[in-house]
């Protein structure tokens, strides 16, 4: 190694110093373009939109004049497909994750099951809208429904609550589960009455992150062949539907300014929503970490 | 005063025989069906995807499909070169990247070296959301925000172009590359950073040549989710990039991605067994094959190469 000059040290240093602070701006300039860009969109969405949103937009079925146009069967579209693809992604994902942290332990299923559900949760959304469209539209016919969007759906936010599940069950300490074994309790009973109460908020948080993703999916459903004009509430788990989602985006594909404005009205409701529900994880999360962290 | 005392019925009591083991073993097999599903849906996949795709390749010849340039099914002239597609699919993916992945990595190092706790704990939720905005969203955004804006700089652009959609979608990216990143660079520990301020270094210095190295098998991975996560977007392109497949490397012009060409199927009216109806399956198995790859070497790359300090 080479001993340099003192002065030439100096210069290094500053030079060094310097290069410092212009990395530190530059780190600091990406986080600042990141939240701009979020405030930007937000911003925007509301010049354009809020003035859009009224009782009824909220209340009227889409029509060919902006004007009249609301997302009244969207809105509903989008609350039934949901549920659906909420109570059949818990139940499923539960007893997935239920399966593959307490009875599998580390047997080779469960590693493959694993790896898959890894991969699955990789799987482009619209390639699950062409499965629903063969498995649910035409193998077992139930048509372009609620049912089969809600299916679809459940399919593509399965991995979600599988992970939330597991790491929630996971997290329950081994103890409770010995306590109760020493009492003579089965394995089920154990899961029952230890497991499930106890990482139920971890799983609650995992089913709602999975629900705001359903809720906000428009490629798998048009793939699926949901509709993109609806003048009528789907009144059974058969009928036909669009949803949100989707209404905003044929809104947005159509020139006229004043269907641009119902879609930035629509975006807003759809990201109220969307707001609602993950504050409520974010809430229920900070709850069970306090349980036993705190 | 003696208390009655009620002995538990011990051995193969009434409580623990086969009243007790046959729920158990049923719930047991109910739970494993389930997981089995999740197996299921993967071999779903392939199944619907390949039995329509061979139907397909029945009629169009593979080599045809994987060297041909142009794409026009829908025509009345049709050809089958699904590279005009994947050229789209490729354009937006790096562009969206060349986006993402700088500010993805220095807000993931600002968030990991640089921001005090407090800063970090409220800047890191923030950004995540970014990543859960609908994507209908962002391609709103892209066609009416800052598609108007890149024509106002040039008269050159189209309304439809990748250039809008890739810059949006590299935002829509971004928390997903700086999120897994960070989480990476966090668990560089922190005695390997000591040393190197130790030795003198400044934090640039510490930032780039001691936490990234050690960090770069996560930094690695999150960057290929990213590429296979920019792949398999599709509102956004359908919605702001055009429908008008092009095998073509400029940003300026209408292109169409492999999704975007799903999607515009799927809205039509083409009959199912028609070959426009099948060759959605084939350019879907195609995705469904490059984002495989593309999630299965982000998870070799982390098993691979991750530096162990325990």
């Amino acid at each position: 190694m080479s001993v340099i000059s003192q002065s030439e040290f100096q210069r290094r240093r500053a030079r060094r110093k310097w290069m410092g602070r212009a990395f530190f701006g530059l780190c600091l300039l990406s986080v600042t373009i990141a939240l701009g860009m979020l405030a930007l969109l937000l911003v925007y969405l509301l010049i354009q939109g809020a003035t859009g949103i009224d009782w009824s937009f909220l209340t009227s079925f889409a029509s060919r004049h902006p004007d009249k146009a609301g997302i009244k069967a969207a809105m509903l579209g989008s609350i039934y497909v949901v549920i659906v693809a909420g109570v059949v992604s818990f139940t499923l994902g539960v007893a997935t994750a239920l399966y593959l942290e307490e009875y599998a332990g580390r047997s080779k299923f469960a590693k493959i099951a694993k790896i898959n559900i890894a991969n699955l949760a990789g799987v482009p959304s619209i390639v699950y809208g062409i499965l629903g469209l063969q498995i649910f539209v035409h193998s077992l016919h139930l048509g372009k429904s609620v049912l089969a969007g809600g299916f679809t759906l459940a399919l593509l936010v399965l991995p979600i609550v599988i992970v939330a599940a597991g790491e929630a069950v996971r997290a329950v300490p081994p103890s409770l589960r010995e306590g109760s074994y020493a009492l003579g309790a089965t394995r089920w009973q154990v899961i029952w009455h230890m497991v499930i109460p106890q990482a139920f908020p971890g799983i609650l948080t995992g089913v709602i992150l999975a629900v705001s993703r359903a809720i906000g999916e428009t490629a798998p459903l048009i793939a699926m062949g949901a509709l993109t004009f609806v003048p009528f509430t789907p009144d059974s788990p058969l009928s036909r539907f669009t949803v949100l989602p989707i209404q905003i985006f044929n809104w947005t594909s159509r020139p006229q300014a004043g269907f641009q404005e119902a879609a930035a009205a629509g975006i807003i409701v759809l990201l109220v929503i969307l707001l609602v529900m993950n504050a409520g994880a974010v809430i229920l999360r900070n709850r069970f970490q306090n349980k036993w962290e705190g | 005063m003696a208390r009655d005392v009620v002995s538990p019925p011990l051995g193969r009591g009434s409580r623990s025989g086969w009243k007790r083991k046959l729920p158990e073993q049923a719930i047991a097999v109910v739970l494993f069906l389930s997981s089995s599903l999740s197996i299921l849906i993967t071999v779903g996949i392939v199944a619907v995807l390949l039995f329509e795709a061979i139907t397909f390749f029945a009629d169009v010849s593979l080599w045809e499909f994987i060297t041909g340039t142009r794409w026009t099914p829908l025509f009345s002239s049709k050809q089958f070169g699904v590279l005009a597609l994947v050229a789209g699919t490729t354009l937006t993916a790096v562009l969206a990247m060349a986006v993402a992945l700088p500010l993805g990595l220095l807000s993931a190092i600002y968030l990991s070296e640089y921001a005090p706790d407090g800063i970090r704990r409220l800047v890191k939720p923030i950004l995540e959301v970014l990543a859960g905005i609908p994507t209908v969203v962002y391609g709103y955004f892209a066609l009416l925000f800052v598609t108007p804006i890149l024509r106002g700089i040039s008269g050159d652009i189209a309304v439809f172009n990748a250039l809008s959609a890739s810059i949006v979608m590299g935002i829509m990216i971004l928390p997903m590359v700086s999120s897994l990143s960070e989480d990476a660079m966090r668990s560089v520990p922190r005695n390997l950073r000591e040393a190197a301020y130790a030795l003198g270094s400044t934090k640039l210095e510490v930032s780039t040549l001691v936490v990234v190295p050690a960090a770069l098998s996560g930094i690695m991975s999150a960057f290929i989710l990213a590429v296979s996560r920019a792949i398999g977007e599709t509102m956004i392109v359908t919605i702001a990039a055009g429908q008008n497949p092009s095998f073509t490397l400029n940003p300026f012009i209408p292109i169409e991605t492999m999704t975007a060409y799903i999607v515009q199927v799927s809205q039509g009216d083409a009959p199912a067994g028609s070959i426009e109806f099948k060759t959605i399956f084939a350019v879907a198995l195609l995705l469904f094959v490059i984002t495989l790859v593309m999630n299965l070497l982000s998870q070799y790359v982390v098993s691979r190469f991750r530096e162990e300090y325990e």
